[in-house]
Order: C-alpha cells, then sequence, then structure tokens
C-alpha cells in the first residue's frame, strides 16, 4: 500500500483520567443506567402513594434515627473519598492505599448500620404495595453500596499486592466517582423512604 | 476530572511524508496477527474478545433465534388458515403466541441490530475492537444462555402464555401459577442485561474510539443510527428490568406492587412497560434506518442528502419515542387530556421519519442507483415502512384507535413497522455486509428472487390482517367460527405465510451455499462509502494495518491516492488510540484487554442466578460469592504486564524506520 504515515501517536500517553479516558465513559454509563432505575422505583413510590388515602397505609411511619446517623457517616465518606480520588490523580501509591482502606473501611461501617436500618423500617415487603416499595428502594441501594465496598476492597489489595500500574490509579479515581454517585442518590433515596412518609 | 499533569499536555507528532518499507510492514502485519490472535481450543473459543467473531456468533444467533419464531409464526398461521381448527389447543396457542413476540422482540429483533452495531461500528469508525472488550463476550454468553432458557422451557410445556407484554393481574400469582411468567420475567432480566452491556459499549467506542479525523460531523449514518440506539437502550430498558423485578418478586416473594388489594396496582405494569415499550419499537428501527443509509449512499454512489437533517431525525426520534408510551393504553380509561397529548406525540413522530424517507428519494433520484439486492430490500423498506407510519398514525387517534383495539388491525401495523422497519433492512445489510463478514459474495439471482418472494408473501400475510381487523377479529384467539366471515382473508394470509416462509428459506440457503462456495469478495466490492471497505474481506482480527486518518464525511470516497495514516500504535500489546468526543483528535493510547475465560465464567454464574431466581429467593445469597470471584477474576490483572511507557521499542519497526527516515 501506497499509505503516508501523518501523525504519530507515540509520544501520547497510555492513559487518561476522567472523560479523557475510557473506563470513565464505561462508570458514567452504568451510572446513568442505574440512575434511571433509582428514577423509575422512586416513581413507581409516589404513584402508590397516589392509590391509597392515607401514607403509610395502615403501618407506622419508619424510625428516623439510626438512618439520620448513617446518613451523616456516608455524607462524611465523601472527604476521604476527594482524598483517594486526588491521591490516585498525583500517582501517590501510599495515600491512595490509605485513603481506599479508609472508604472501605467506612463503606463497611455503613453496611453494617444498614442492616439494623431494615428492622427500622416498621414495615415488612409483603405486608402492602407500600411496603414492597420501600423495601425494594432500600435493597437497591444497598446493593450498590455492598458492590461499591467490595470494589474499593479489591483495588485496595491491588495496590497492595501490585503489579501497580498507571492504569490502577485511573481505577481508584473512578471508583471515587462511583461512589460520589452512590452516597448523592442516598440523599433523595433517604428522603423518600424515611421522611415521605411523615409529609405525604 | 480531567488529566492531573501540570506541563503541557504531550502531543502527537504531525509528519508531512513516511512511507512504510514493505518489509516493515510485513512484520507489523506478523506481530499485530500475533497481539491481536483470536485464540483456539474450547477454552480459546469460550474467551474470545475479537469484536468480528463475538458479532458474528451474536448475529448467528440472533438470526437462529428469529428462524425458530418464525417457525412459531407458521404454526400459527396453520392453525388460523381455516374457521374452527383445533390442529392446535387453546394452551399451547397461547404459549406460541407468547413465544412468537417474545423471541421476536427480545431475542431476535434488539440483539440482531446490537449485534450488527458490534461487528461494525468498530470497523467503520476505525479502531482495533470494540470498548470493553470483555463485557461484551459476556454480554453474549448471558443473551445466549437467557435464549435456551426460554426455549428449554417451551419444551418442557412451561412456556411464557400470558402474552409478550405479560400483562398483570393474568401474568401475577393469581391467574398464573406454575413457573411460565416467571421464565418471561427472567429472559427480560437476561436480555435486558445483555443489551445495557452492548448499549455502553458502542456509546463509549463511538464517543472515544473514532479514527482521527472523523469529528462529530464526519460520523456515518449507519453509526448514528446505532449510537441513537444505544442511548435509547440505556435509558429505557432500566424500566422494563423494574417492571419485570416487580413482577418476579411479587410472585416469587409476595409482594404487592401489581396486587390492587394491598395498595398495587395493575395499571402500574403497562406504564412501565410501554415506557419501554414503545422506544422499544423505536430501538428496533432506528438501526434499519442507518442500515438503509449506508444501502442507499453505496448503491446511488453519492452521500445521503442532507447529512444535518437525517442526524437530526434520528436524535429528533430518539427523544419523541419515550414520549408516545400511553397510546399503548388508550382503552385503559386514562384522563381525556393525557389522551390527547399522547395523540399528538405521536403525530409528531412522523416528521423526522418523513424527513428521513424524503432524504433518501432525493439521495435516489439524485444518484445512479444499481438495483442490487441490498437496493432492492431498501427500497422494499420504504415501501413497507411508509405505509406502515400511516397505519400508525391513524391508530394514534384514540377513536380509531378504541375501534381496532387489539384487533388484527393492531397486528397487520406492527409487522408492517417491525417487518418493514427492521428486517427488510436487516436482510439488504446482511446481502450488503456478507462479502465483509465472509468473505464470499452472495448470489445476485437468488438474492433478487428471495427479495420478491419476500415482499410479495408479506403484503400478502399482512395486508389482509387490516381488514381482518375493521371486522373485528382480536388479536390472540386460537380460532374463530366459521359465521364470522374471517376464513378467505386467514387462508389467503396463510398462503402469503408459506410465501414468506419460503423467501427466509431461500436467503438461508444462499447464504450457506455462498459460504461455502460463493466467489470471492473483494476488499470494496460494492464501492462503499465507510470505512468498513478500507480493509480485507473478512477483516483480519487487528481490523486495519495502520489506523487510518479520515479525509472527509465519505471516508472511503474522499480519500486521498496515498491514504493517510497514524503510527506509533504499539503493535506488541493490544493497543488502540483514543480520540476526543467533538474532533476526534488522539488524547492517548489504551491497552484494551486480552481474551480471559472469566466473562465466560461470570455468565455462567450470573444466569445460573437469573434461573434460580425463578424457583428460590436464595439464589441471591448462594449466588453472591461464585458471582463475585468470577468478578474479581475478571479484573485481577495477569502477571507482571508491561504497561508502562516504551521509548520507542523494537517493535515498532516501521515506525522506527519512518522516524529515522524523518530525521535524515
Amino acid at each position: 500500500m501506497n499509505e503516508r504515515m501523518v501523525l504519530d501517536v507515540a509520544p501520547l500517553p497510555k492513559f487518561a483520567f476522567g472523560h479523557k479516558g475510557l473506563i470513565w465513559w464505561g462508570t458514567v454509563g452504568f451510572m446513568v443506567i442505574e440512575g434511571s432505575m433509582f428514577v423509575m422505583v422512586i416513581i413507581v413510590y409516589f404513584y402508590l402513594r397516589l392509590k391509597v388515602a392515607n401514607w403509610p397505609p395502615s403501618l407506622p411511619n419508619p424510625n428516623v434515627g439510626l438512618a439520620t446517623a448513617n446518613l451523616v457517616i456516608v455524607l462524611a465518606s465523601c472527604l476521604p473519598n476527594a482524598l483517594a480520588k486526588r491521591a490516585a490523580e498525583a500517582f501517590d501509591l501510599r495515600k491512595t492505599r490509605f485513603w481506599l482502606v479508609v472508604l472501605t473501611f467506612i463503606g463497611a461501617v455503613t453496611l453494617v448500620i444498614r442492616a439494623f436500618e431494615y428492622t427500622q423500617l416498621n414495615c415488612r415487603w409483603d405486608d402492602n404495595a407500600y411496603g414492597s416499595i420501600v423495601w425494594v428502594l432500600i435493597s437497591l441501594h444497598t446493593i450498590h453500596v455492598a458492590t461499591d465496598v467490595v470494589d474499593s476492597a479489591v483495588l485496595a489489595a491491588l495496590l497492595f499486592i501490585g503489579p501497580v500500574t498507571e492504569k490502577r490509579f485511573v481505577d481508584a479515581s473512578e471508583n471515587s466517582l462511583y461512589w460520589y454517585f452512590i452516597v448523592a442518590w442516598w440523599i433523595p433515596i433517604y428522603l423518600t423512604i424515611f421522611w415521605m412518609p411523615r409529609w405525604l | 476530572m480531567t488529566s492531573s499533569s501540570a506541563d503541557a499536555p504531550p502531543a502527537p507528532i504531525e509528519r508531512l511524508e513516511a512511507y512504510p518499507s514493505p518489509v516493515a510492514e510485513a512484520r507489523l502485519r506478523e506481530q499485530l496477527a500475533r497481539t491481536w490472535d483470536v485464540g483456539s481450543g474450547v477454552i480459546g473459543w469460550l474467551s474470545v474478545v475479537d469484536h468480528k467473531t463475538v458479532g458474528r456468533r451474536y448475529i448467528a444467533t440472533a438470526l437462529s433465534f428469529f428462524l425458530l419464531g418464525g417457525v412459531l409464526a407458521a404454526l400459527m398461521r396453520l392453525q388460523l388458515a381455516f374457521p374452527d381448527n383445533h390442529l392446535i389447543g387453546p394452551d399451547r396457542y397461547n404459549q406460541i403466541f407468547t413465544m412468537h413476540g417474545t423471541v421476536m422482540m427480545f431475542l431476535f429483533a434488539v440483539p440482531v441490530m446490537e449485534a450488527m452495531a458490534v461487528y461494525l461500528v468498530p470497523l467503520m469508525v476505525g479502531t482495533r475492537n470494540i470498548a470493553f472488550p470483555r463485557l461484551n463476550t459476556y454480554s453474549y454468553f448471558v443473551f445466549l444462555f437467557g435464549g435456551l432458557m426460554l426455549f428449554v422451557a417451551l419444551l418442557v410445556n412451561s412456556a411464557p402464555d400470558a402474552g409478550w407484554f405479560a400483562y398483570t393481574p393474568l401474568s401475577g400469582p393469581d391467574y398464573s401459577p406454575g413457573k411460565r411468567s416467571d421464565f418471561w420475567a427472567q429472559l427480560i432480566t437476561f436480555t435486558e442485561v445483555a443489551a445495557l452491556a452492548v448499549a455502553v459499549e458502542i456509546v463509549t467506542t463511538v464517543f472515544k474510539m473514532r479514527a482521527p479525523g472523523m469529528s462529530l460531523n464526519r460520523i456515518p449514518l449507519f453509526v448514528w443510527a446505532m449510537l441513537v440506539m444505544a442511548f435509547m437502550v440505556i435509558f429505557a430498558m432500566p424500566a422494563v428490568v423494574t417492571a419485570s423485578s416487580f413482577l418476579l418478586l411479587d410472585r416469587l416473594v409476595g409482594t404487592h406492587f401489581y396486587n390492587p388489594a394491598e395498595g398495587g396496582d395493575t395499571l402500574l405494569w403497562q406504564h412501565l412497560f410501554w415506557f419501554f415499550g414503545h422506544p422499544e419499537v423505536y430501538i428496533i428501527f432506528v438501526p434499519g434506518l442507518g442500515m438503509v443509509s449506508a444501502i442507499i449512499a453505496t448503491f446511488t454512489g453519492r452521500p445521503i442528502f442532507g447529512y444535518t437533517a437525517m442526524v437530526l431525525s434520528l436524535v429528533a426520534t430518539g427523544f419523541i419515542g419515550f414520549g408516545l408510551w400511553v397510546h399503548h393504553m388508550f382503552a385503559t380509561g386514562l384522563p381525556q387530556l393525557g389522551l390527547t397529548y399522547f395523540t399528538a406525540a405521536s403525530m409528531i413522530i412522523a416528521i423526522p421519519s418523513g424527513i428521513q424517507i424524503f432524504c433518501w428519494l432525493v439521495s435516489i433520484w439524485r444518484g445512479r442507483p444499481r438495483f442490487a439486492t441490498p437496493m432492492l430490500f431498501a427500497i422494499g423498506f420504504i415501501l413497507i415502512f411508509v405505509f406502515g407510519g400511516l397505519s400508525g398514525v391513524t391508530l394514534a387517534s384514540v377513536p380509531f384507535n378504541l375501534q381496532v383495539h387489539d384487533t388484527y388491525y393492531v397486528v397487520a401495523h406492527f409487522h408492517y413497522v417491525l417487518l418493514g422497519g427492521a428486517v427488510f433492512p436487516l436482510i439488504g445489510a446482511l446481502y450488503y455486509w456478507f462479502p465483509k463478514m465472509t468473505g464470499r459474495m452472495m448470489d445476485e439471482r437468488l438474492g433478487k428472487a428471495s427479495f420478491w418472494t419476500l415482499f410479495i408473501g408479506f403484503n400478502v400475510t399482512f395486508f389482509p390482517m387490516h381488514i381482518l381487523g375493521f371486522k373485528g377479529m382480536p388479536r390472540r384467539v386460537y380460532t374463530y367460527p366459521a359465521e364470522m366471515g374471517w376464513g378467505t382473508l386467514n387462508l389467503v394470509a396463510t398462503v402469503g405465510a408459506v410465501m414468506l416462509l419460503a423467501g427466509g428459506a431461500l436467503v438461508l440457503f444462499n447464504a450457506v451455499r455462498s459460504y461455502l462456495w460463493g466467489t470471492q469478495a473483494a476488499d470494496d466490492p460494492w464501492h462503499g462509502e465507510t470505512l468498513e471497505w478500507a480493509t480485507g474481506s473478512p477483516p483480519p482480527a487487528y481490523n486495519f494495518l495502520h489506523i487510518p486518518v479520515v479525509e472527509g464525511r465519505s471516508a472511503m470516497w474522499q480519500r486521498s491516492p496515498s491514504p493517510p495514516v497514524v503510527v506509533g500504535v504499539r503493535s506488541d500489546c493490544r493497543e488502540v488510540v483514543v480520540t476526543d468526543v467533538m474532533d476526534a483528535a488522539p488524547v492517548h493510547n489504551y491497552e484494551l484487554p486480552e481474551p480471559t475465560i472469566w466473562p465466560f465464567l461470570c455468565a455462567v454464574v450470573t444466569s445460573a442466578f437469573f434461573v434460580g431466581s425463578i424457583f428460590s429467593a436464595w439464589a441471591l445469597p448462594i449466588s453472591i460469592i461464585p458471582l463475585a470471584v468470577t468478578l474479581i477474576g475478571w479484573f485481577w490483572p495477569k502477571g507482571k504486564r508491561r504497561t508502562q511507557r516504551v521509548e520507542a521499542p523494537l517493535s515498532h519497526g516501521p515506525v522506527v524506520s519512518s522516524r529515522e527516515e524523518a530525521r535524515a
């Protein structure tokens, strides 16, 4: 072939953070999919509200104490999350490891508290449609938290075991992005589950 | 979120002239072939991450399901050919029509369109593989296992029987005991997981992996169509996953989402289902529009008229498609004002469709059309699709809709839209890209014969159904009394169905014969417009020896005599060029993952979980550990791999030589 070589990409880097890289697009793609799912389930919550006179229908309100405490912990996790992201983007192996371990630990604590939050819902999934949607809503979010805790743990392990490559730091950075997503969604879901029965 | 490096980002080096030496070319070819080796043996077969191999399997599997769905349709036509026929009993008939719809929508139409994208999009945008290739492999196996599960259910007389949209309460725990509806609900989960994975891959591939020079306004219309389809999948499918998961929970653990006695609502099902179900129609035919654009451009020898209008129409269709779902629910007693809105929205969708039709007509008018088989299918598409669109606009009007609700008029309408809008373009596309995929030409005489058989057979089958609908024949009845006077038209429809089957058999025969003994295809047998024709037929595992630099919207037709290419992409690992979204300027190089068995294993565990959850809620806790293990195995890096930057390694044969030439 008589092809002309006009562009030499060899000097370009082998990775990129954020929207310049592929991993970000995959992560955001799944965030959009899962976000759509959260939206659907929240819409169903309000749709079902319209079908009955009282809310919650013939059940006590959920208790807000424990859930609110957990909300504070989840929100506070944004700080180590931001530090982990920053450390990863600076290729600071020691700090990235440290903050990922902290993040995994906080996530695990949140999960344990979350397990007890189920007892504060004051309903079962098979009581009525209200109970069903509340259980699905909280479980859907819990699955996400659990997934990201495992994800952070695996990433932290990889950073300890090696081989440590630039790509691992990109993964750590996108992992932090995903954790923000999970934290952000907990706010409307928490408000829906624990406060809407009082407000509606 | 942007790169944190403080100093100026490294930039690609532009060079004026540098020609590779033939020796270096041969060495590069050999090394690329070794690096991108597809693998062999059983483990290799299950580990493949090559988008072409996975794409071909995906297409073949979806077409096999299409064939089975067609056989089910033929059984229904046989049963309905005569009044008071008792060839098939009502229970079996319910399973057959439910299976037919479910198979065609979920196991054929959406997967085959995504499969075409998996095969063609990376070639058309000029890269070496699809983004997230392991996810692609995973998606294929999940799809395959889901389909197999449904057909096993049919064999053991447990196929779903509540219609392809499985309305509650009919599909709920009270009216559908047994496991039939659960198989349906889980099939949805299987196919949606597979479809969503591919959608994310397509979006990423199109946005980030286009060859340098292919700015947004140079993306081929086919690729635009696939991009719009992928976005629609991403926003529509979560609704149906939600709906079917609720159904499964209602049936398995006693939740009450669709149970009005406990505060649930049956219409909730219809809202959730059609919020997905209407976009689903567009998910199926938007890719068809892209195929038709590709075919018409090539066979008129000119770019499609009105590129910008075409792209905007595709995008508009994607948006408006989400505002129409209630027109499936006109008979449910929703508020009048709401219905009016959805009538208006349904009529608006005719505008972007109309724009595209007119652009194609102008292209044919102003071009020099060659009436080869793919072109015949494209024209057949235009005729049938316009007719189906018109019957669709009539259906959007509430009074008429109530008159023909759930009659054969609706059956006629959606077959005109779906067969016309998706199957005709798809068969045209198979004829068009068969040489690229297999390296063999399909027979033209047989091709034309198959077109006419299918075209006439299609109209003979489905046109009479409009009239049957006017006469009040409801859909989904397994038989009808002779006094209704529906016998003749039904017999005509059955004769048409036989023709359709014969036409399908002709296509299949032609494909098999051509695959085995067809004439060798050239790299660019049709003088095509887009990049897939720039490489071999079939393409090598690495797609392109050098990543091309795109010089115009018609990548092939605007190529200079000595086409510009990219160098410096490593050939000793699976490196691709990542470019920016708008201008497709190179941003960085990225190493795509190697083949591995883990996505297959993960698909096996996922499938076991989905099937298990039909029978017990314990499937979730039991499968969590193996699921986590397979996922971690999937992401765990293999050994100590060279991922650090290498300064001009020996493997850069041609690059090194060109650099030296440049210095000299």
